[in-house]
């Protein structure tokens, strides 16, 4: 049994659908990338998952339960957590709120306060300022330690390198391995796909709301991704 | 000494304008839900207590044992039971619901109570004061009114800005999407801001009632100083409402010492007059 099943996935804004029939799968310890243009619906898919748009209860099941139907803090509770994208960190908190929010499901787990900034050492030294003071690498550590506060098994990150410089990117991805150490399973959704390639285990693209190709980065060719990413 | 005696007076009533005001900031803080029957239910408090005064014999401001968790429970049922629904769809619904509430209760009461007025009995406590000098004595009522207020303003900073309930409460008004995603339970914890500022709301109520007569129809006046003390004392800001409370309360007794006529208008002016020179009010929080 997969962690996450999605099974014929279809998601719409108004009259404007995003998803057709979306099917994926993440087992357990993975890390899986999520690639595609923009506008092709990988925020729309992380935001279904963690429940921000409702779906049929069967389309998303998380470790065997259906979770297509639930609120987000229920989906929090049962060990999912997004780092949104554009981060949105609480403005009016200060960094260590904004953390301990991350806490407020009340899920137990190697992430504490103190682990965390060992994590993110530059966090520790402003956990009094303001959330909006940080720079934005720190804002998308900030983003990344509130949602592992909430000790998920799934961590969905979405676009966590978008607006950072290259230098301040490594840094942020190079918390991954000690995230992944803790038994997390991590899916990504990322613009830079030679980045996703490098990171994933497996990958998926997304293309106007359909899986136009999956597999291990060693299987795709540069072809067959430029083929499904653009359908050129 | 005489106009000493008048400010002192009016900075007395701005506690109670603070206590009224209170709550109307907390809801609107945390859910941008301006709650138009907010002085329906500060009356309404008012004749919660009289029911249980008249039942029991007790003090009325013993009774506050019973009707504060009462109104608490009720502020709880009503978010989620009604107000939570109004939520989604823009700051319309929220106006219009509270409005009919305003209605609904305005007439309940008028037909329970009729429209005489009433007023709860305190005692001595009512004429008891202390005498400071000549021309200058300090009620213990309104002593004890304004004592609550800064009470009741600095358990609330204390709540926002200490404990993990205070915490939800700003996320949520920064980002309740995102707070949702961490795990926060939004219908639950806007209905205990509803609880919670229909517990001041009832303190208010109360010590209204023992301060001047009541009646059914008395509530949107007291929603009118609620949003007056709110405005001038900037919004978001607790001791701010505090301060815009006491401004108000001195402008209406300076008025009145002018000319009994000119109280409620006093108060308007210093208003309009804060709206127009410092449109986000004396102490607003930092642009956001």
């Amino acid at each position: 049994m997969s962690l996450l099943e999605i099974r014929g996935l279809t998601a719409a804004y108004g009259d404007f659908q995003a998803l057709y029939g979306i099917d994926l799968k993440v087992e357990e310890g993975e890390t899986v990338a999520i690639i595609g243009a923009n506008g092709a619906g990988k925020t729309t898919l992380l935001r279904a998952i963690a429940g921000l748009l409702r779906t049929p209860p069967d389309c998303i099941r998380f470790d065997g339960a259906p979770i297509g139907s639930l609120a987000p803090s229920r989906i929090v509770r049962r060990g999912i957590a997004l780092v949104p994208e554009g981060r949105r960190l609480f403005p009016s908190l200060t960094v260590e709120e904004n953390l301990r929010m991350g806490a407020q499901s009340g899920r137990g787990g190697p992430w504490t306060l103190s682990r965390l900034y060992g994590l993110f050492p530059a966090l520790a030294a402003r956990r009094r300022a303001a959330a909006t003071a940080l720079s934005g690498g720190e804002q998308q550590m900030a983003a990344i330690g509130r949602a592992l506060m909430a000790n998920p098994r799934l961590l969905l990150c979405d676009e966590i390198s978008l607006g950072l410089a290259p230098r301040v990117i490594r840094d942020v991805y190079a918390a991954l391995p000690g995230i992944r150490a803790e038994g997390t399973t991590v899916l990504i959704v990322e613009q830079d796909t030679s980045r996703a390639l490098a990171e994933a285990d497996r990958v998926y693209c997304l293309q106007e709301g359909r899986v136009t190709l999956e597999g291990a980065p060693a299987a795709l060719t540069r072809e067959r991704i430029r083929l499904a990413y653009f359908g050129l | 000494m005489a106009w000493l005696n008048i400010i002192v007076q009016g900075a007395l009533l701005g506690g109670l304008y603070a206590l009224f005001a209170a709550g109307l900031s907390l809801m609107f803080g945390v859910m941008r839900l301006v709650n138009i029957a907010h002085g329906d239910l500060i009356v309404l408090s008012a004749y919660c207590a009289l029911v249980i005064v008249q039942a029991t014999g007790m003090h009325p401001l013993a009774s506050l044992v019973l009707v504060v968790p009462l109104m608490f429970a009720f502020g709880y049922g009503l978010q989620r039971g009604l107000l939570n629904f109004t939520l989604s769809g823009g700051i319309l619904p929220p106006l219009l619901v509270t409005f009919g509430l305003s209605v609904i209760i305005q007439n309940g009461l008028l037909e329970a109570f009729s429209a005489d007025s009433r007023r709860l009995q305190a005692g001595a406590l009512e004429t008891a004061s202390l005498r400071l000098g000549d021309q200058l004595a300090i009620g213990w009522l309104p002593a004890i009114v304004f004592i609550v207020a800064v009470a009741v303003i600095a358990l609330l900073e204390q709540l926002l800005y200490r404990t993990a309930l205070g915490r939800a409460f700003r996320a949520v008004s920064d980002d309740a999407d995102t707070a949702q995603l961490s795990g926060v339970e939004i219908r639950h914890v806007f209905a205990l801001a509803t609880a919670l500022a229909l517990a001041v709301v009832s303190l208010a109520g109360v010590l209204l009632a023992i301060r001047t007569n009541f009646d059914p129809s008395i509530g949107p006046a007291r929603l009118l100083y609620a949003f007056e003390a709110v405005i001038i004392g900037g919004l978001g800001s607790l001791w701010g409402t505090l301060a815009g409370g006491v401004l108000l309360g001195i402008a209406q007794s300076l008025g009145a010492a002018l000319d009994p006529g000119w109280e409620i208008l006093a108060g308007h002016i210093v208003f309009l007059l804060v709206l127009l020179l410092r449109p986000r009010g004396l102490f607003p929080k930092q642009a956001e």
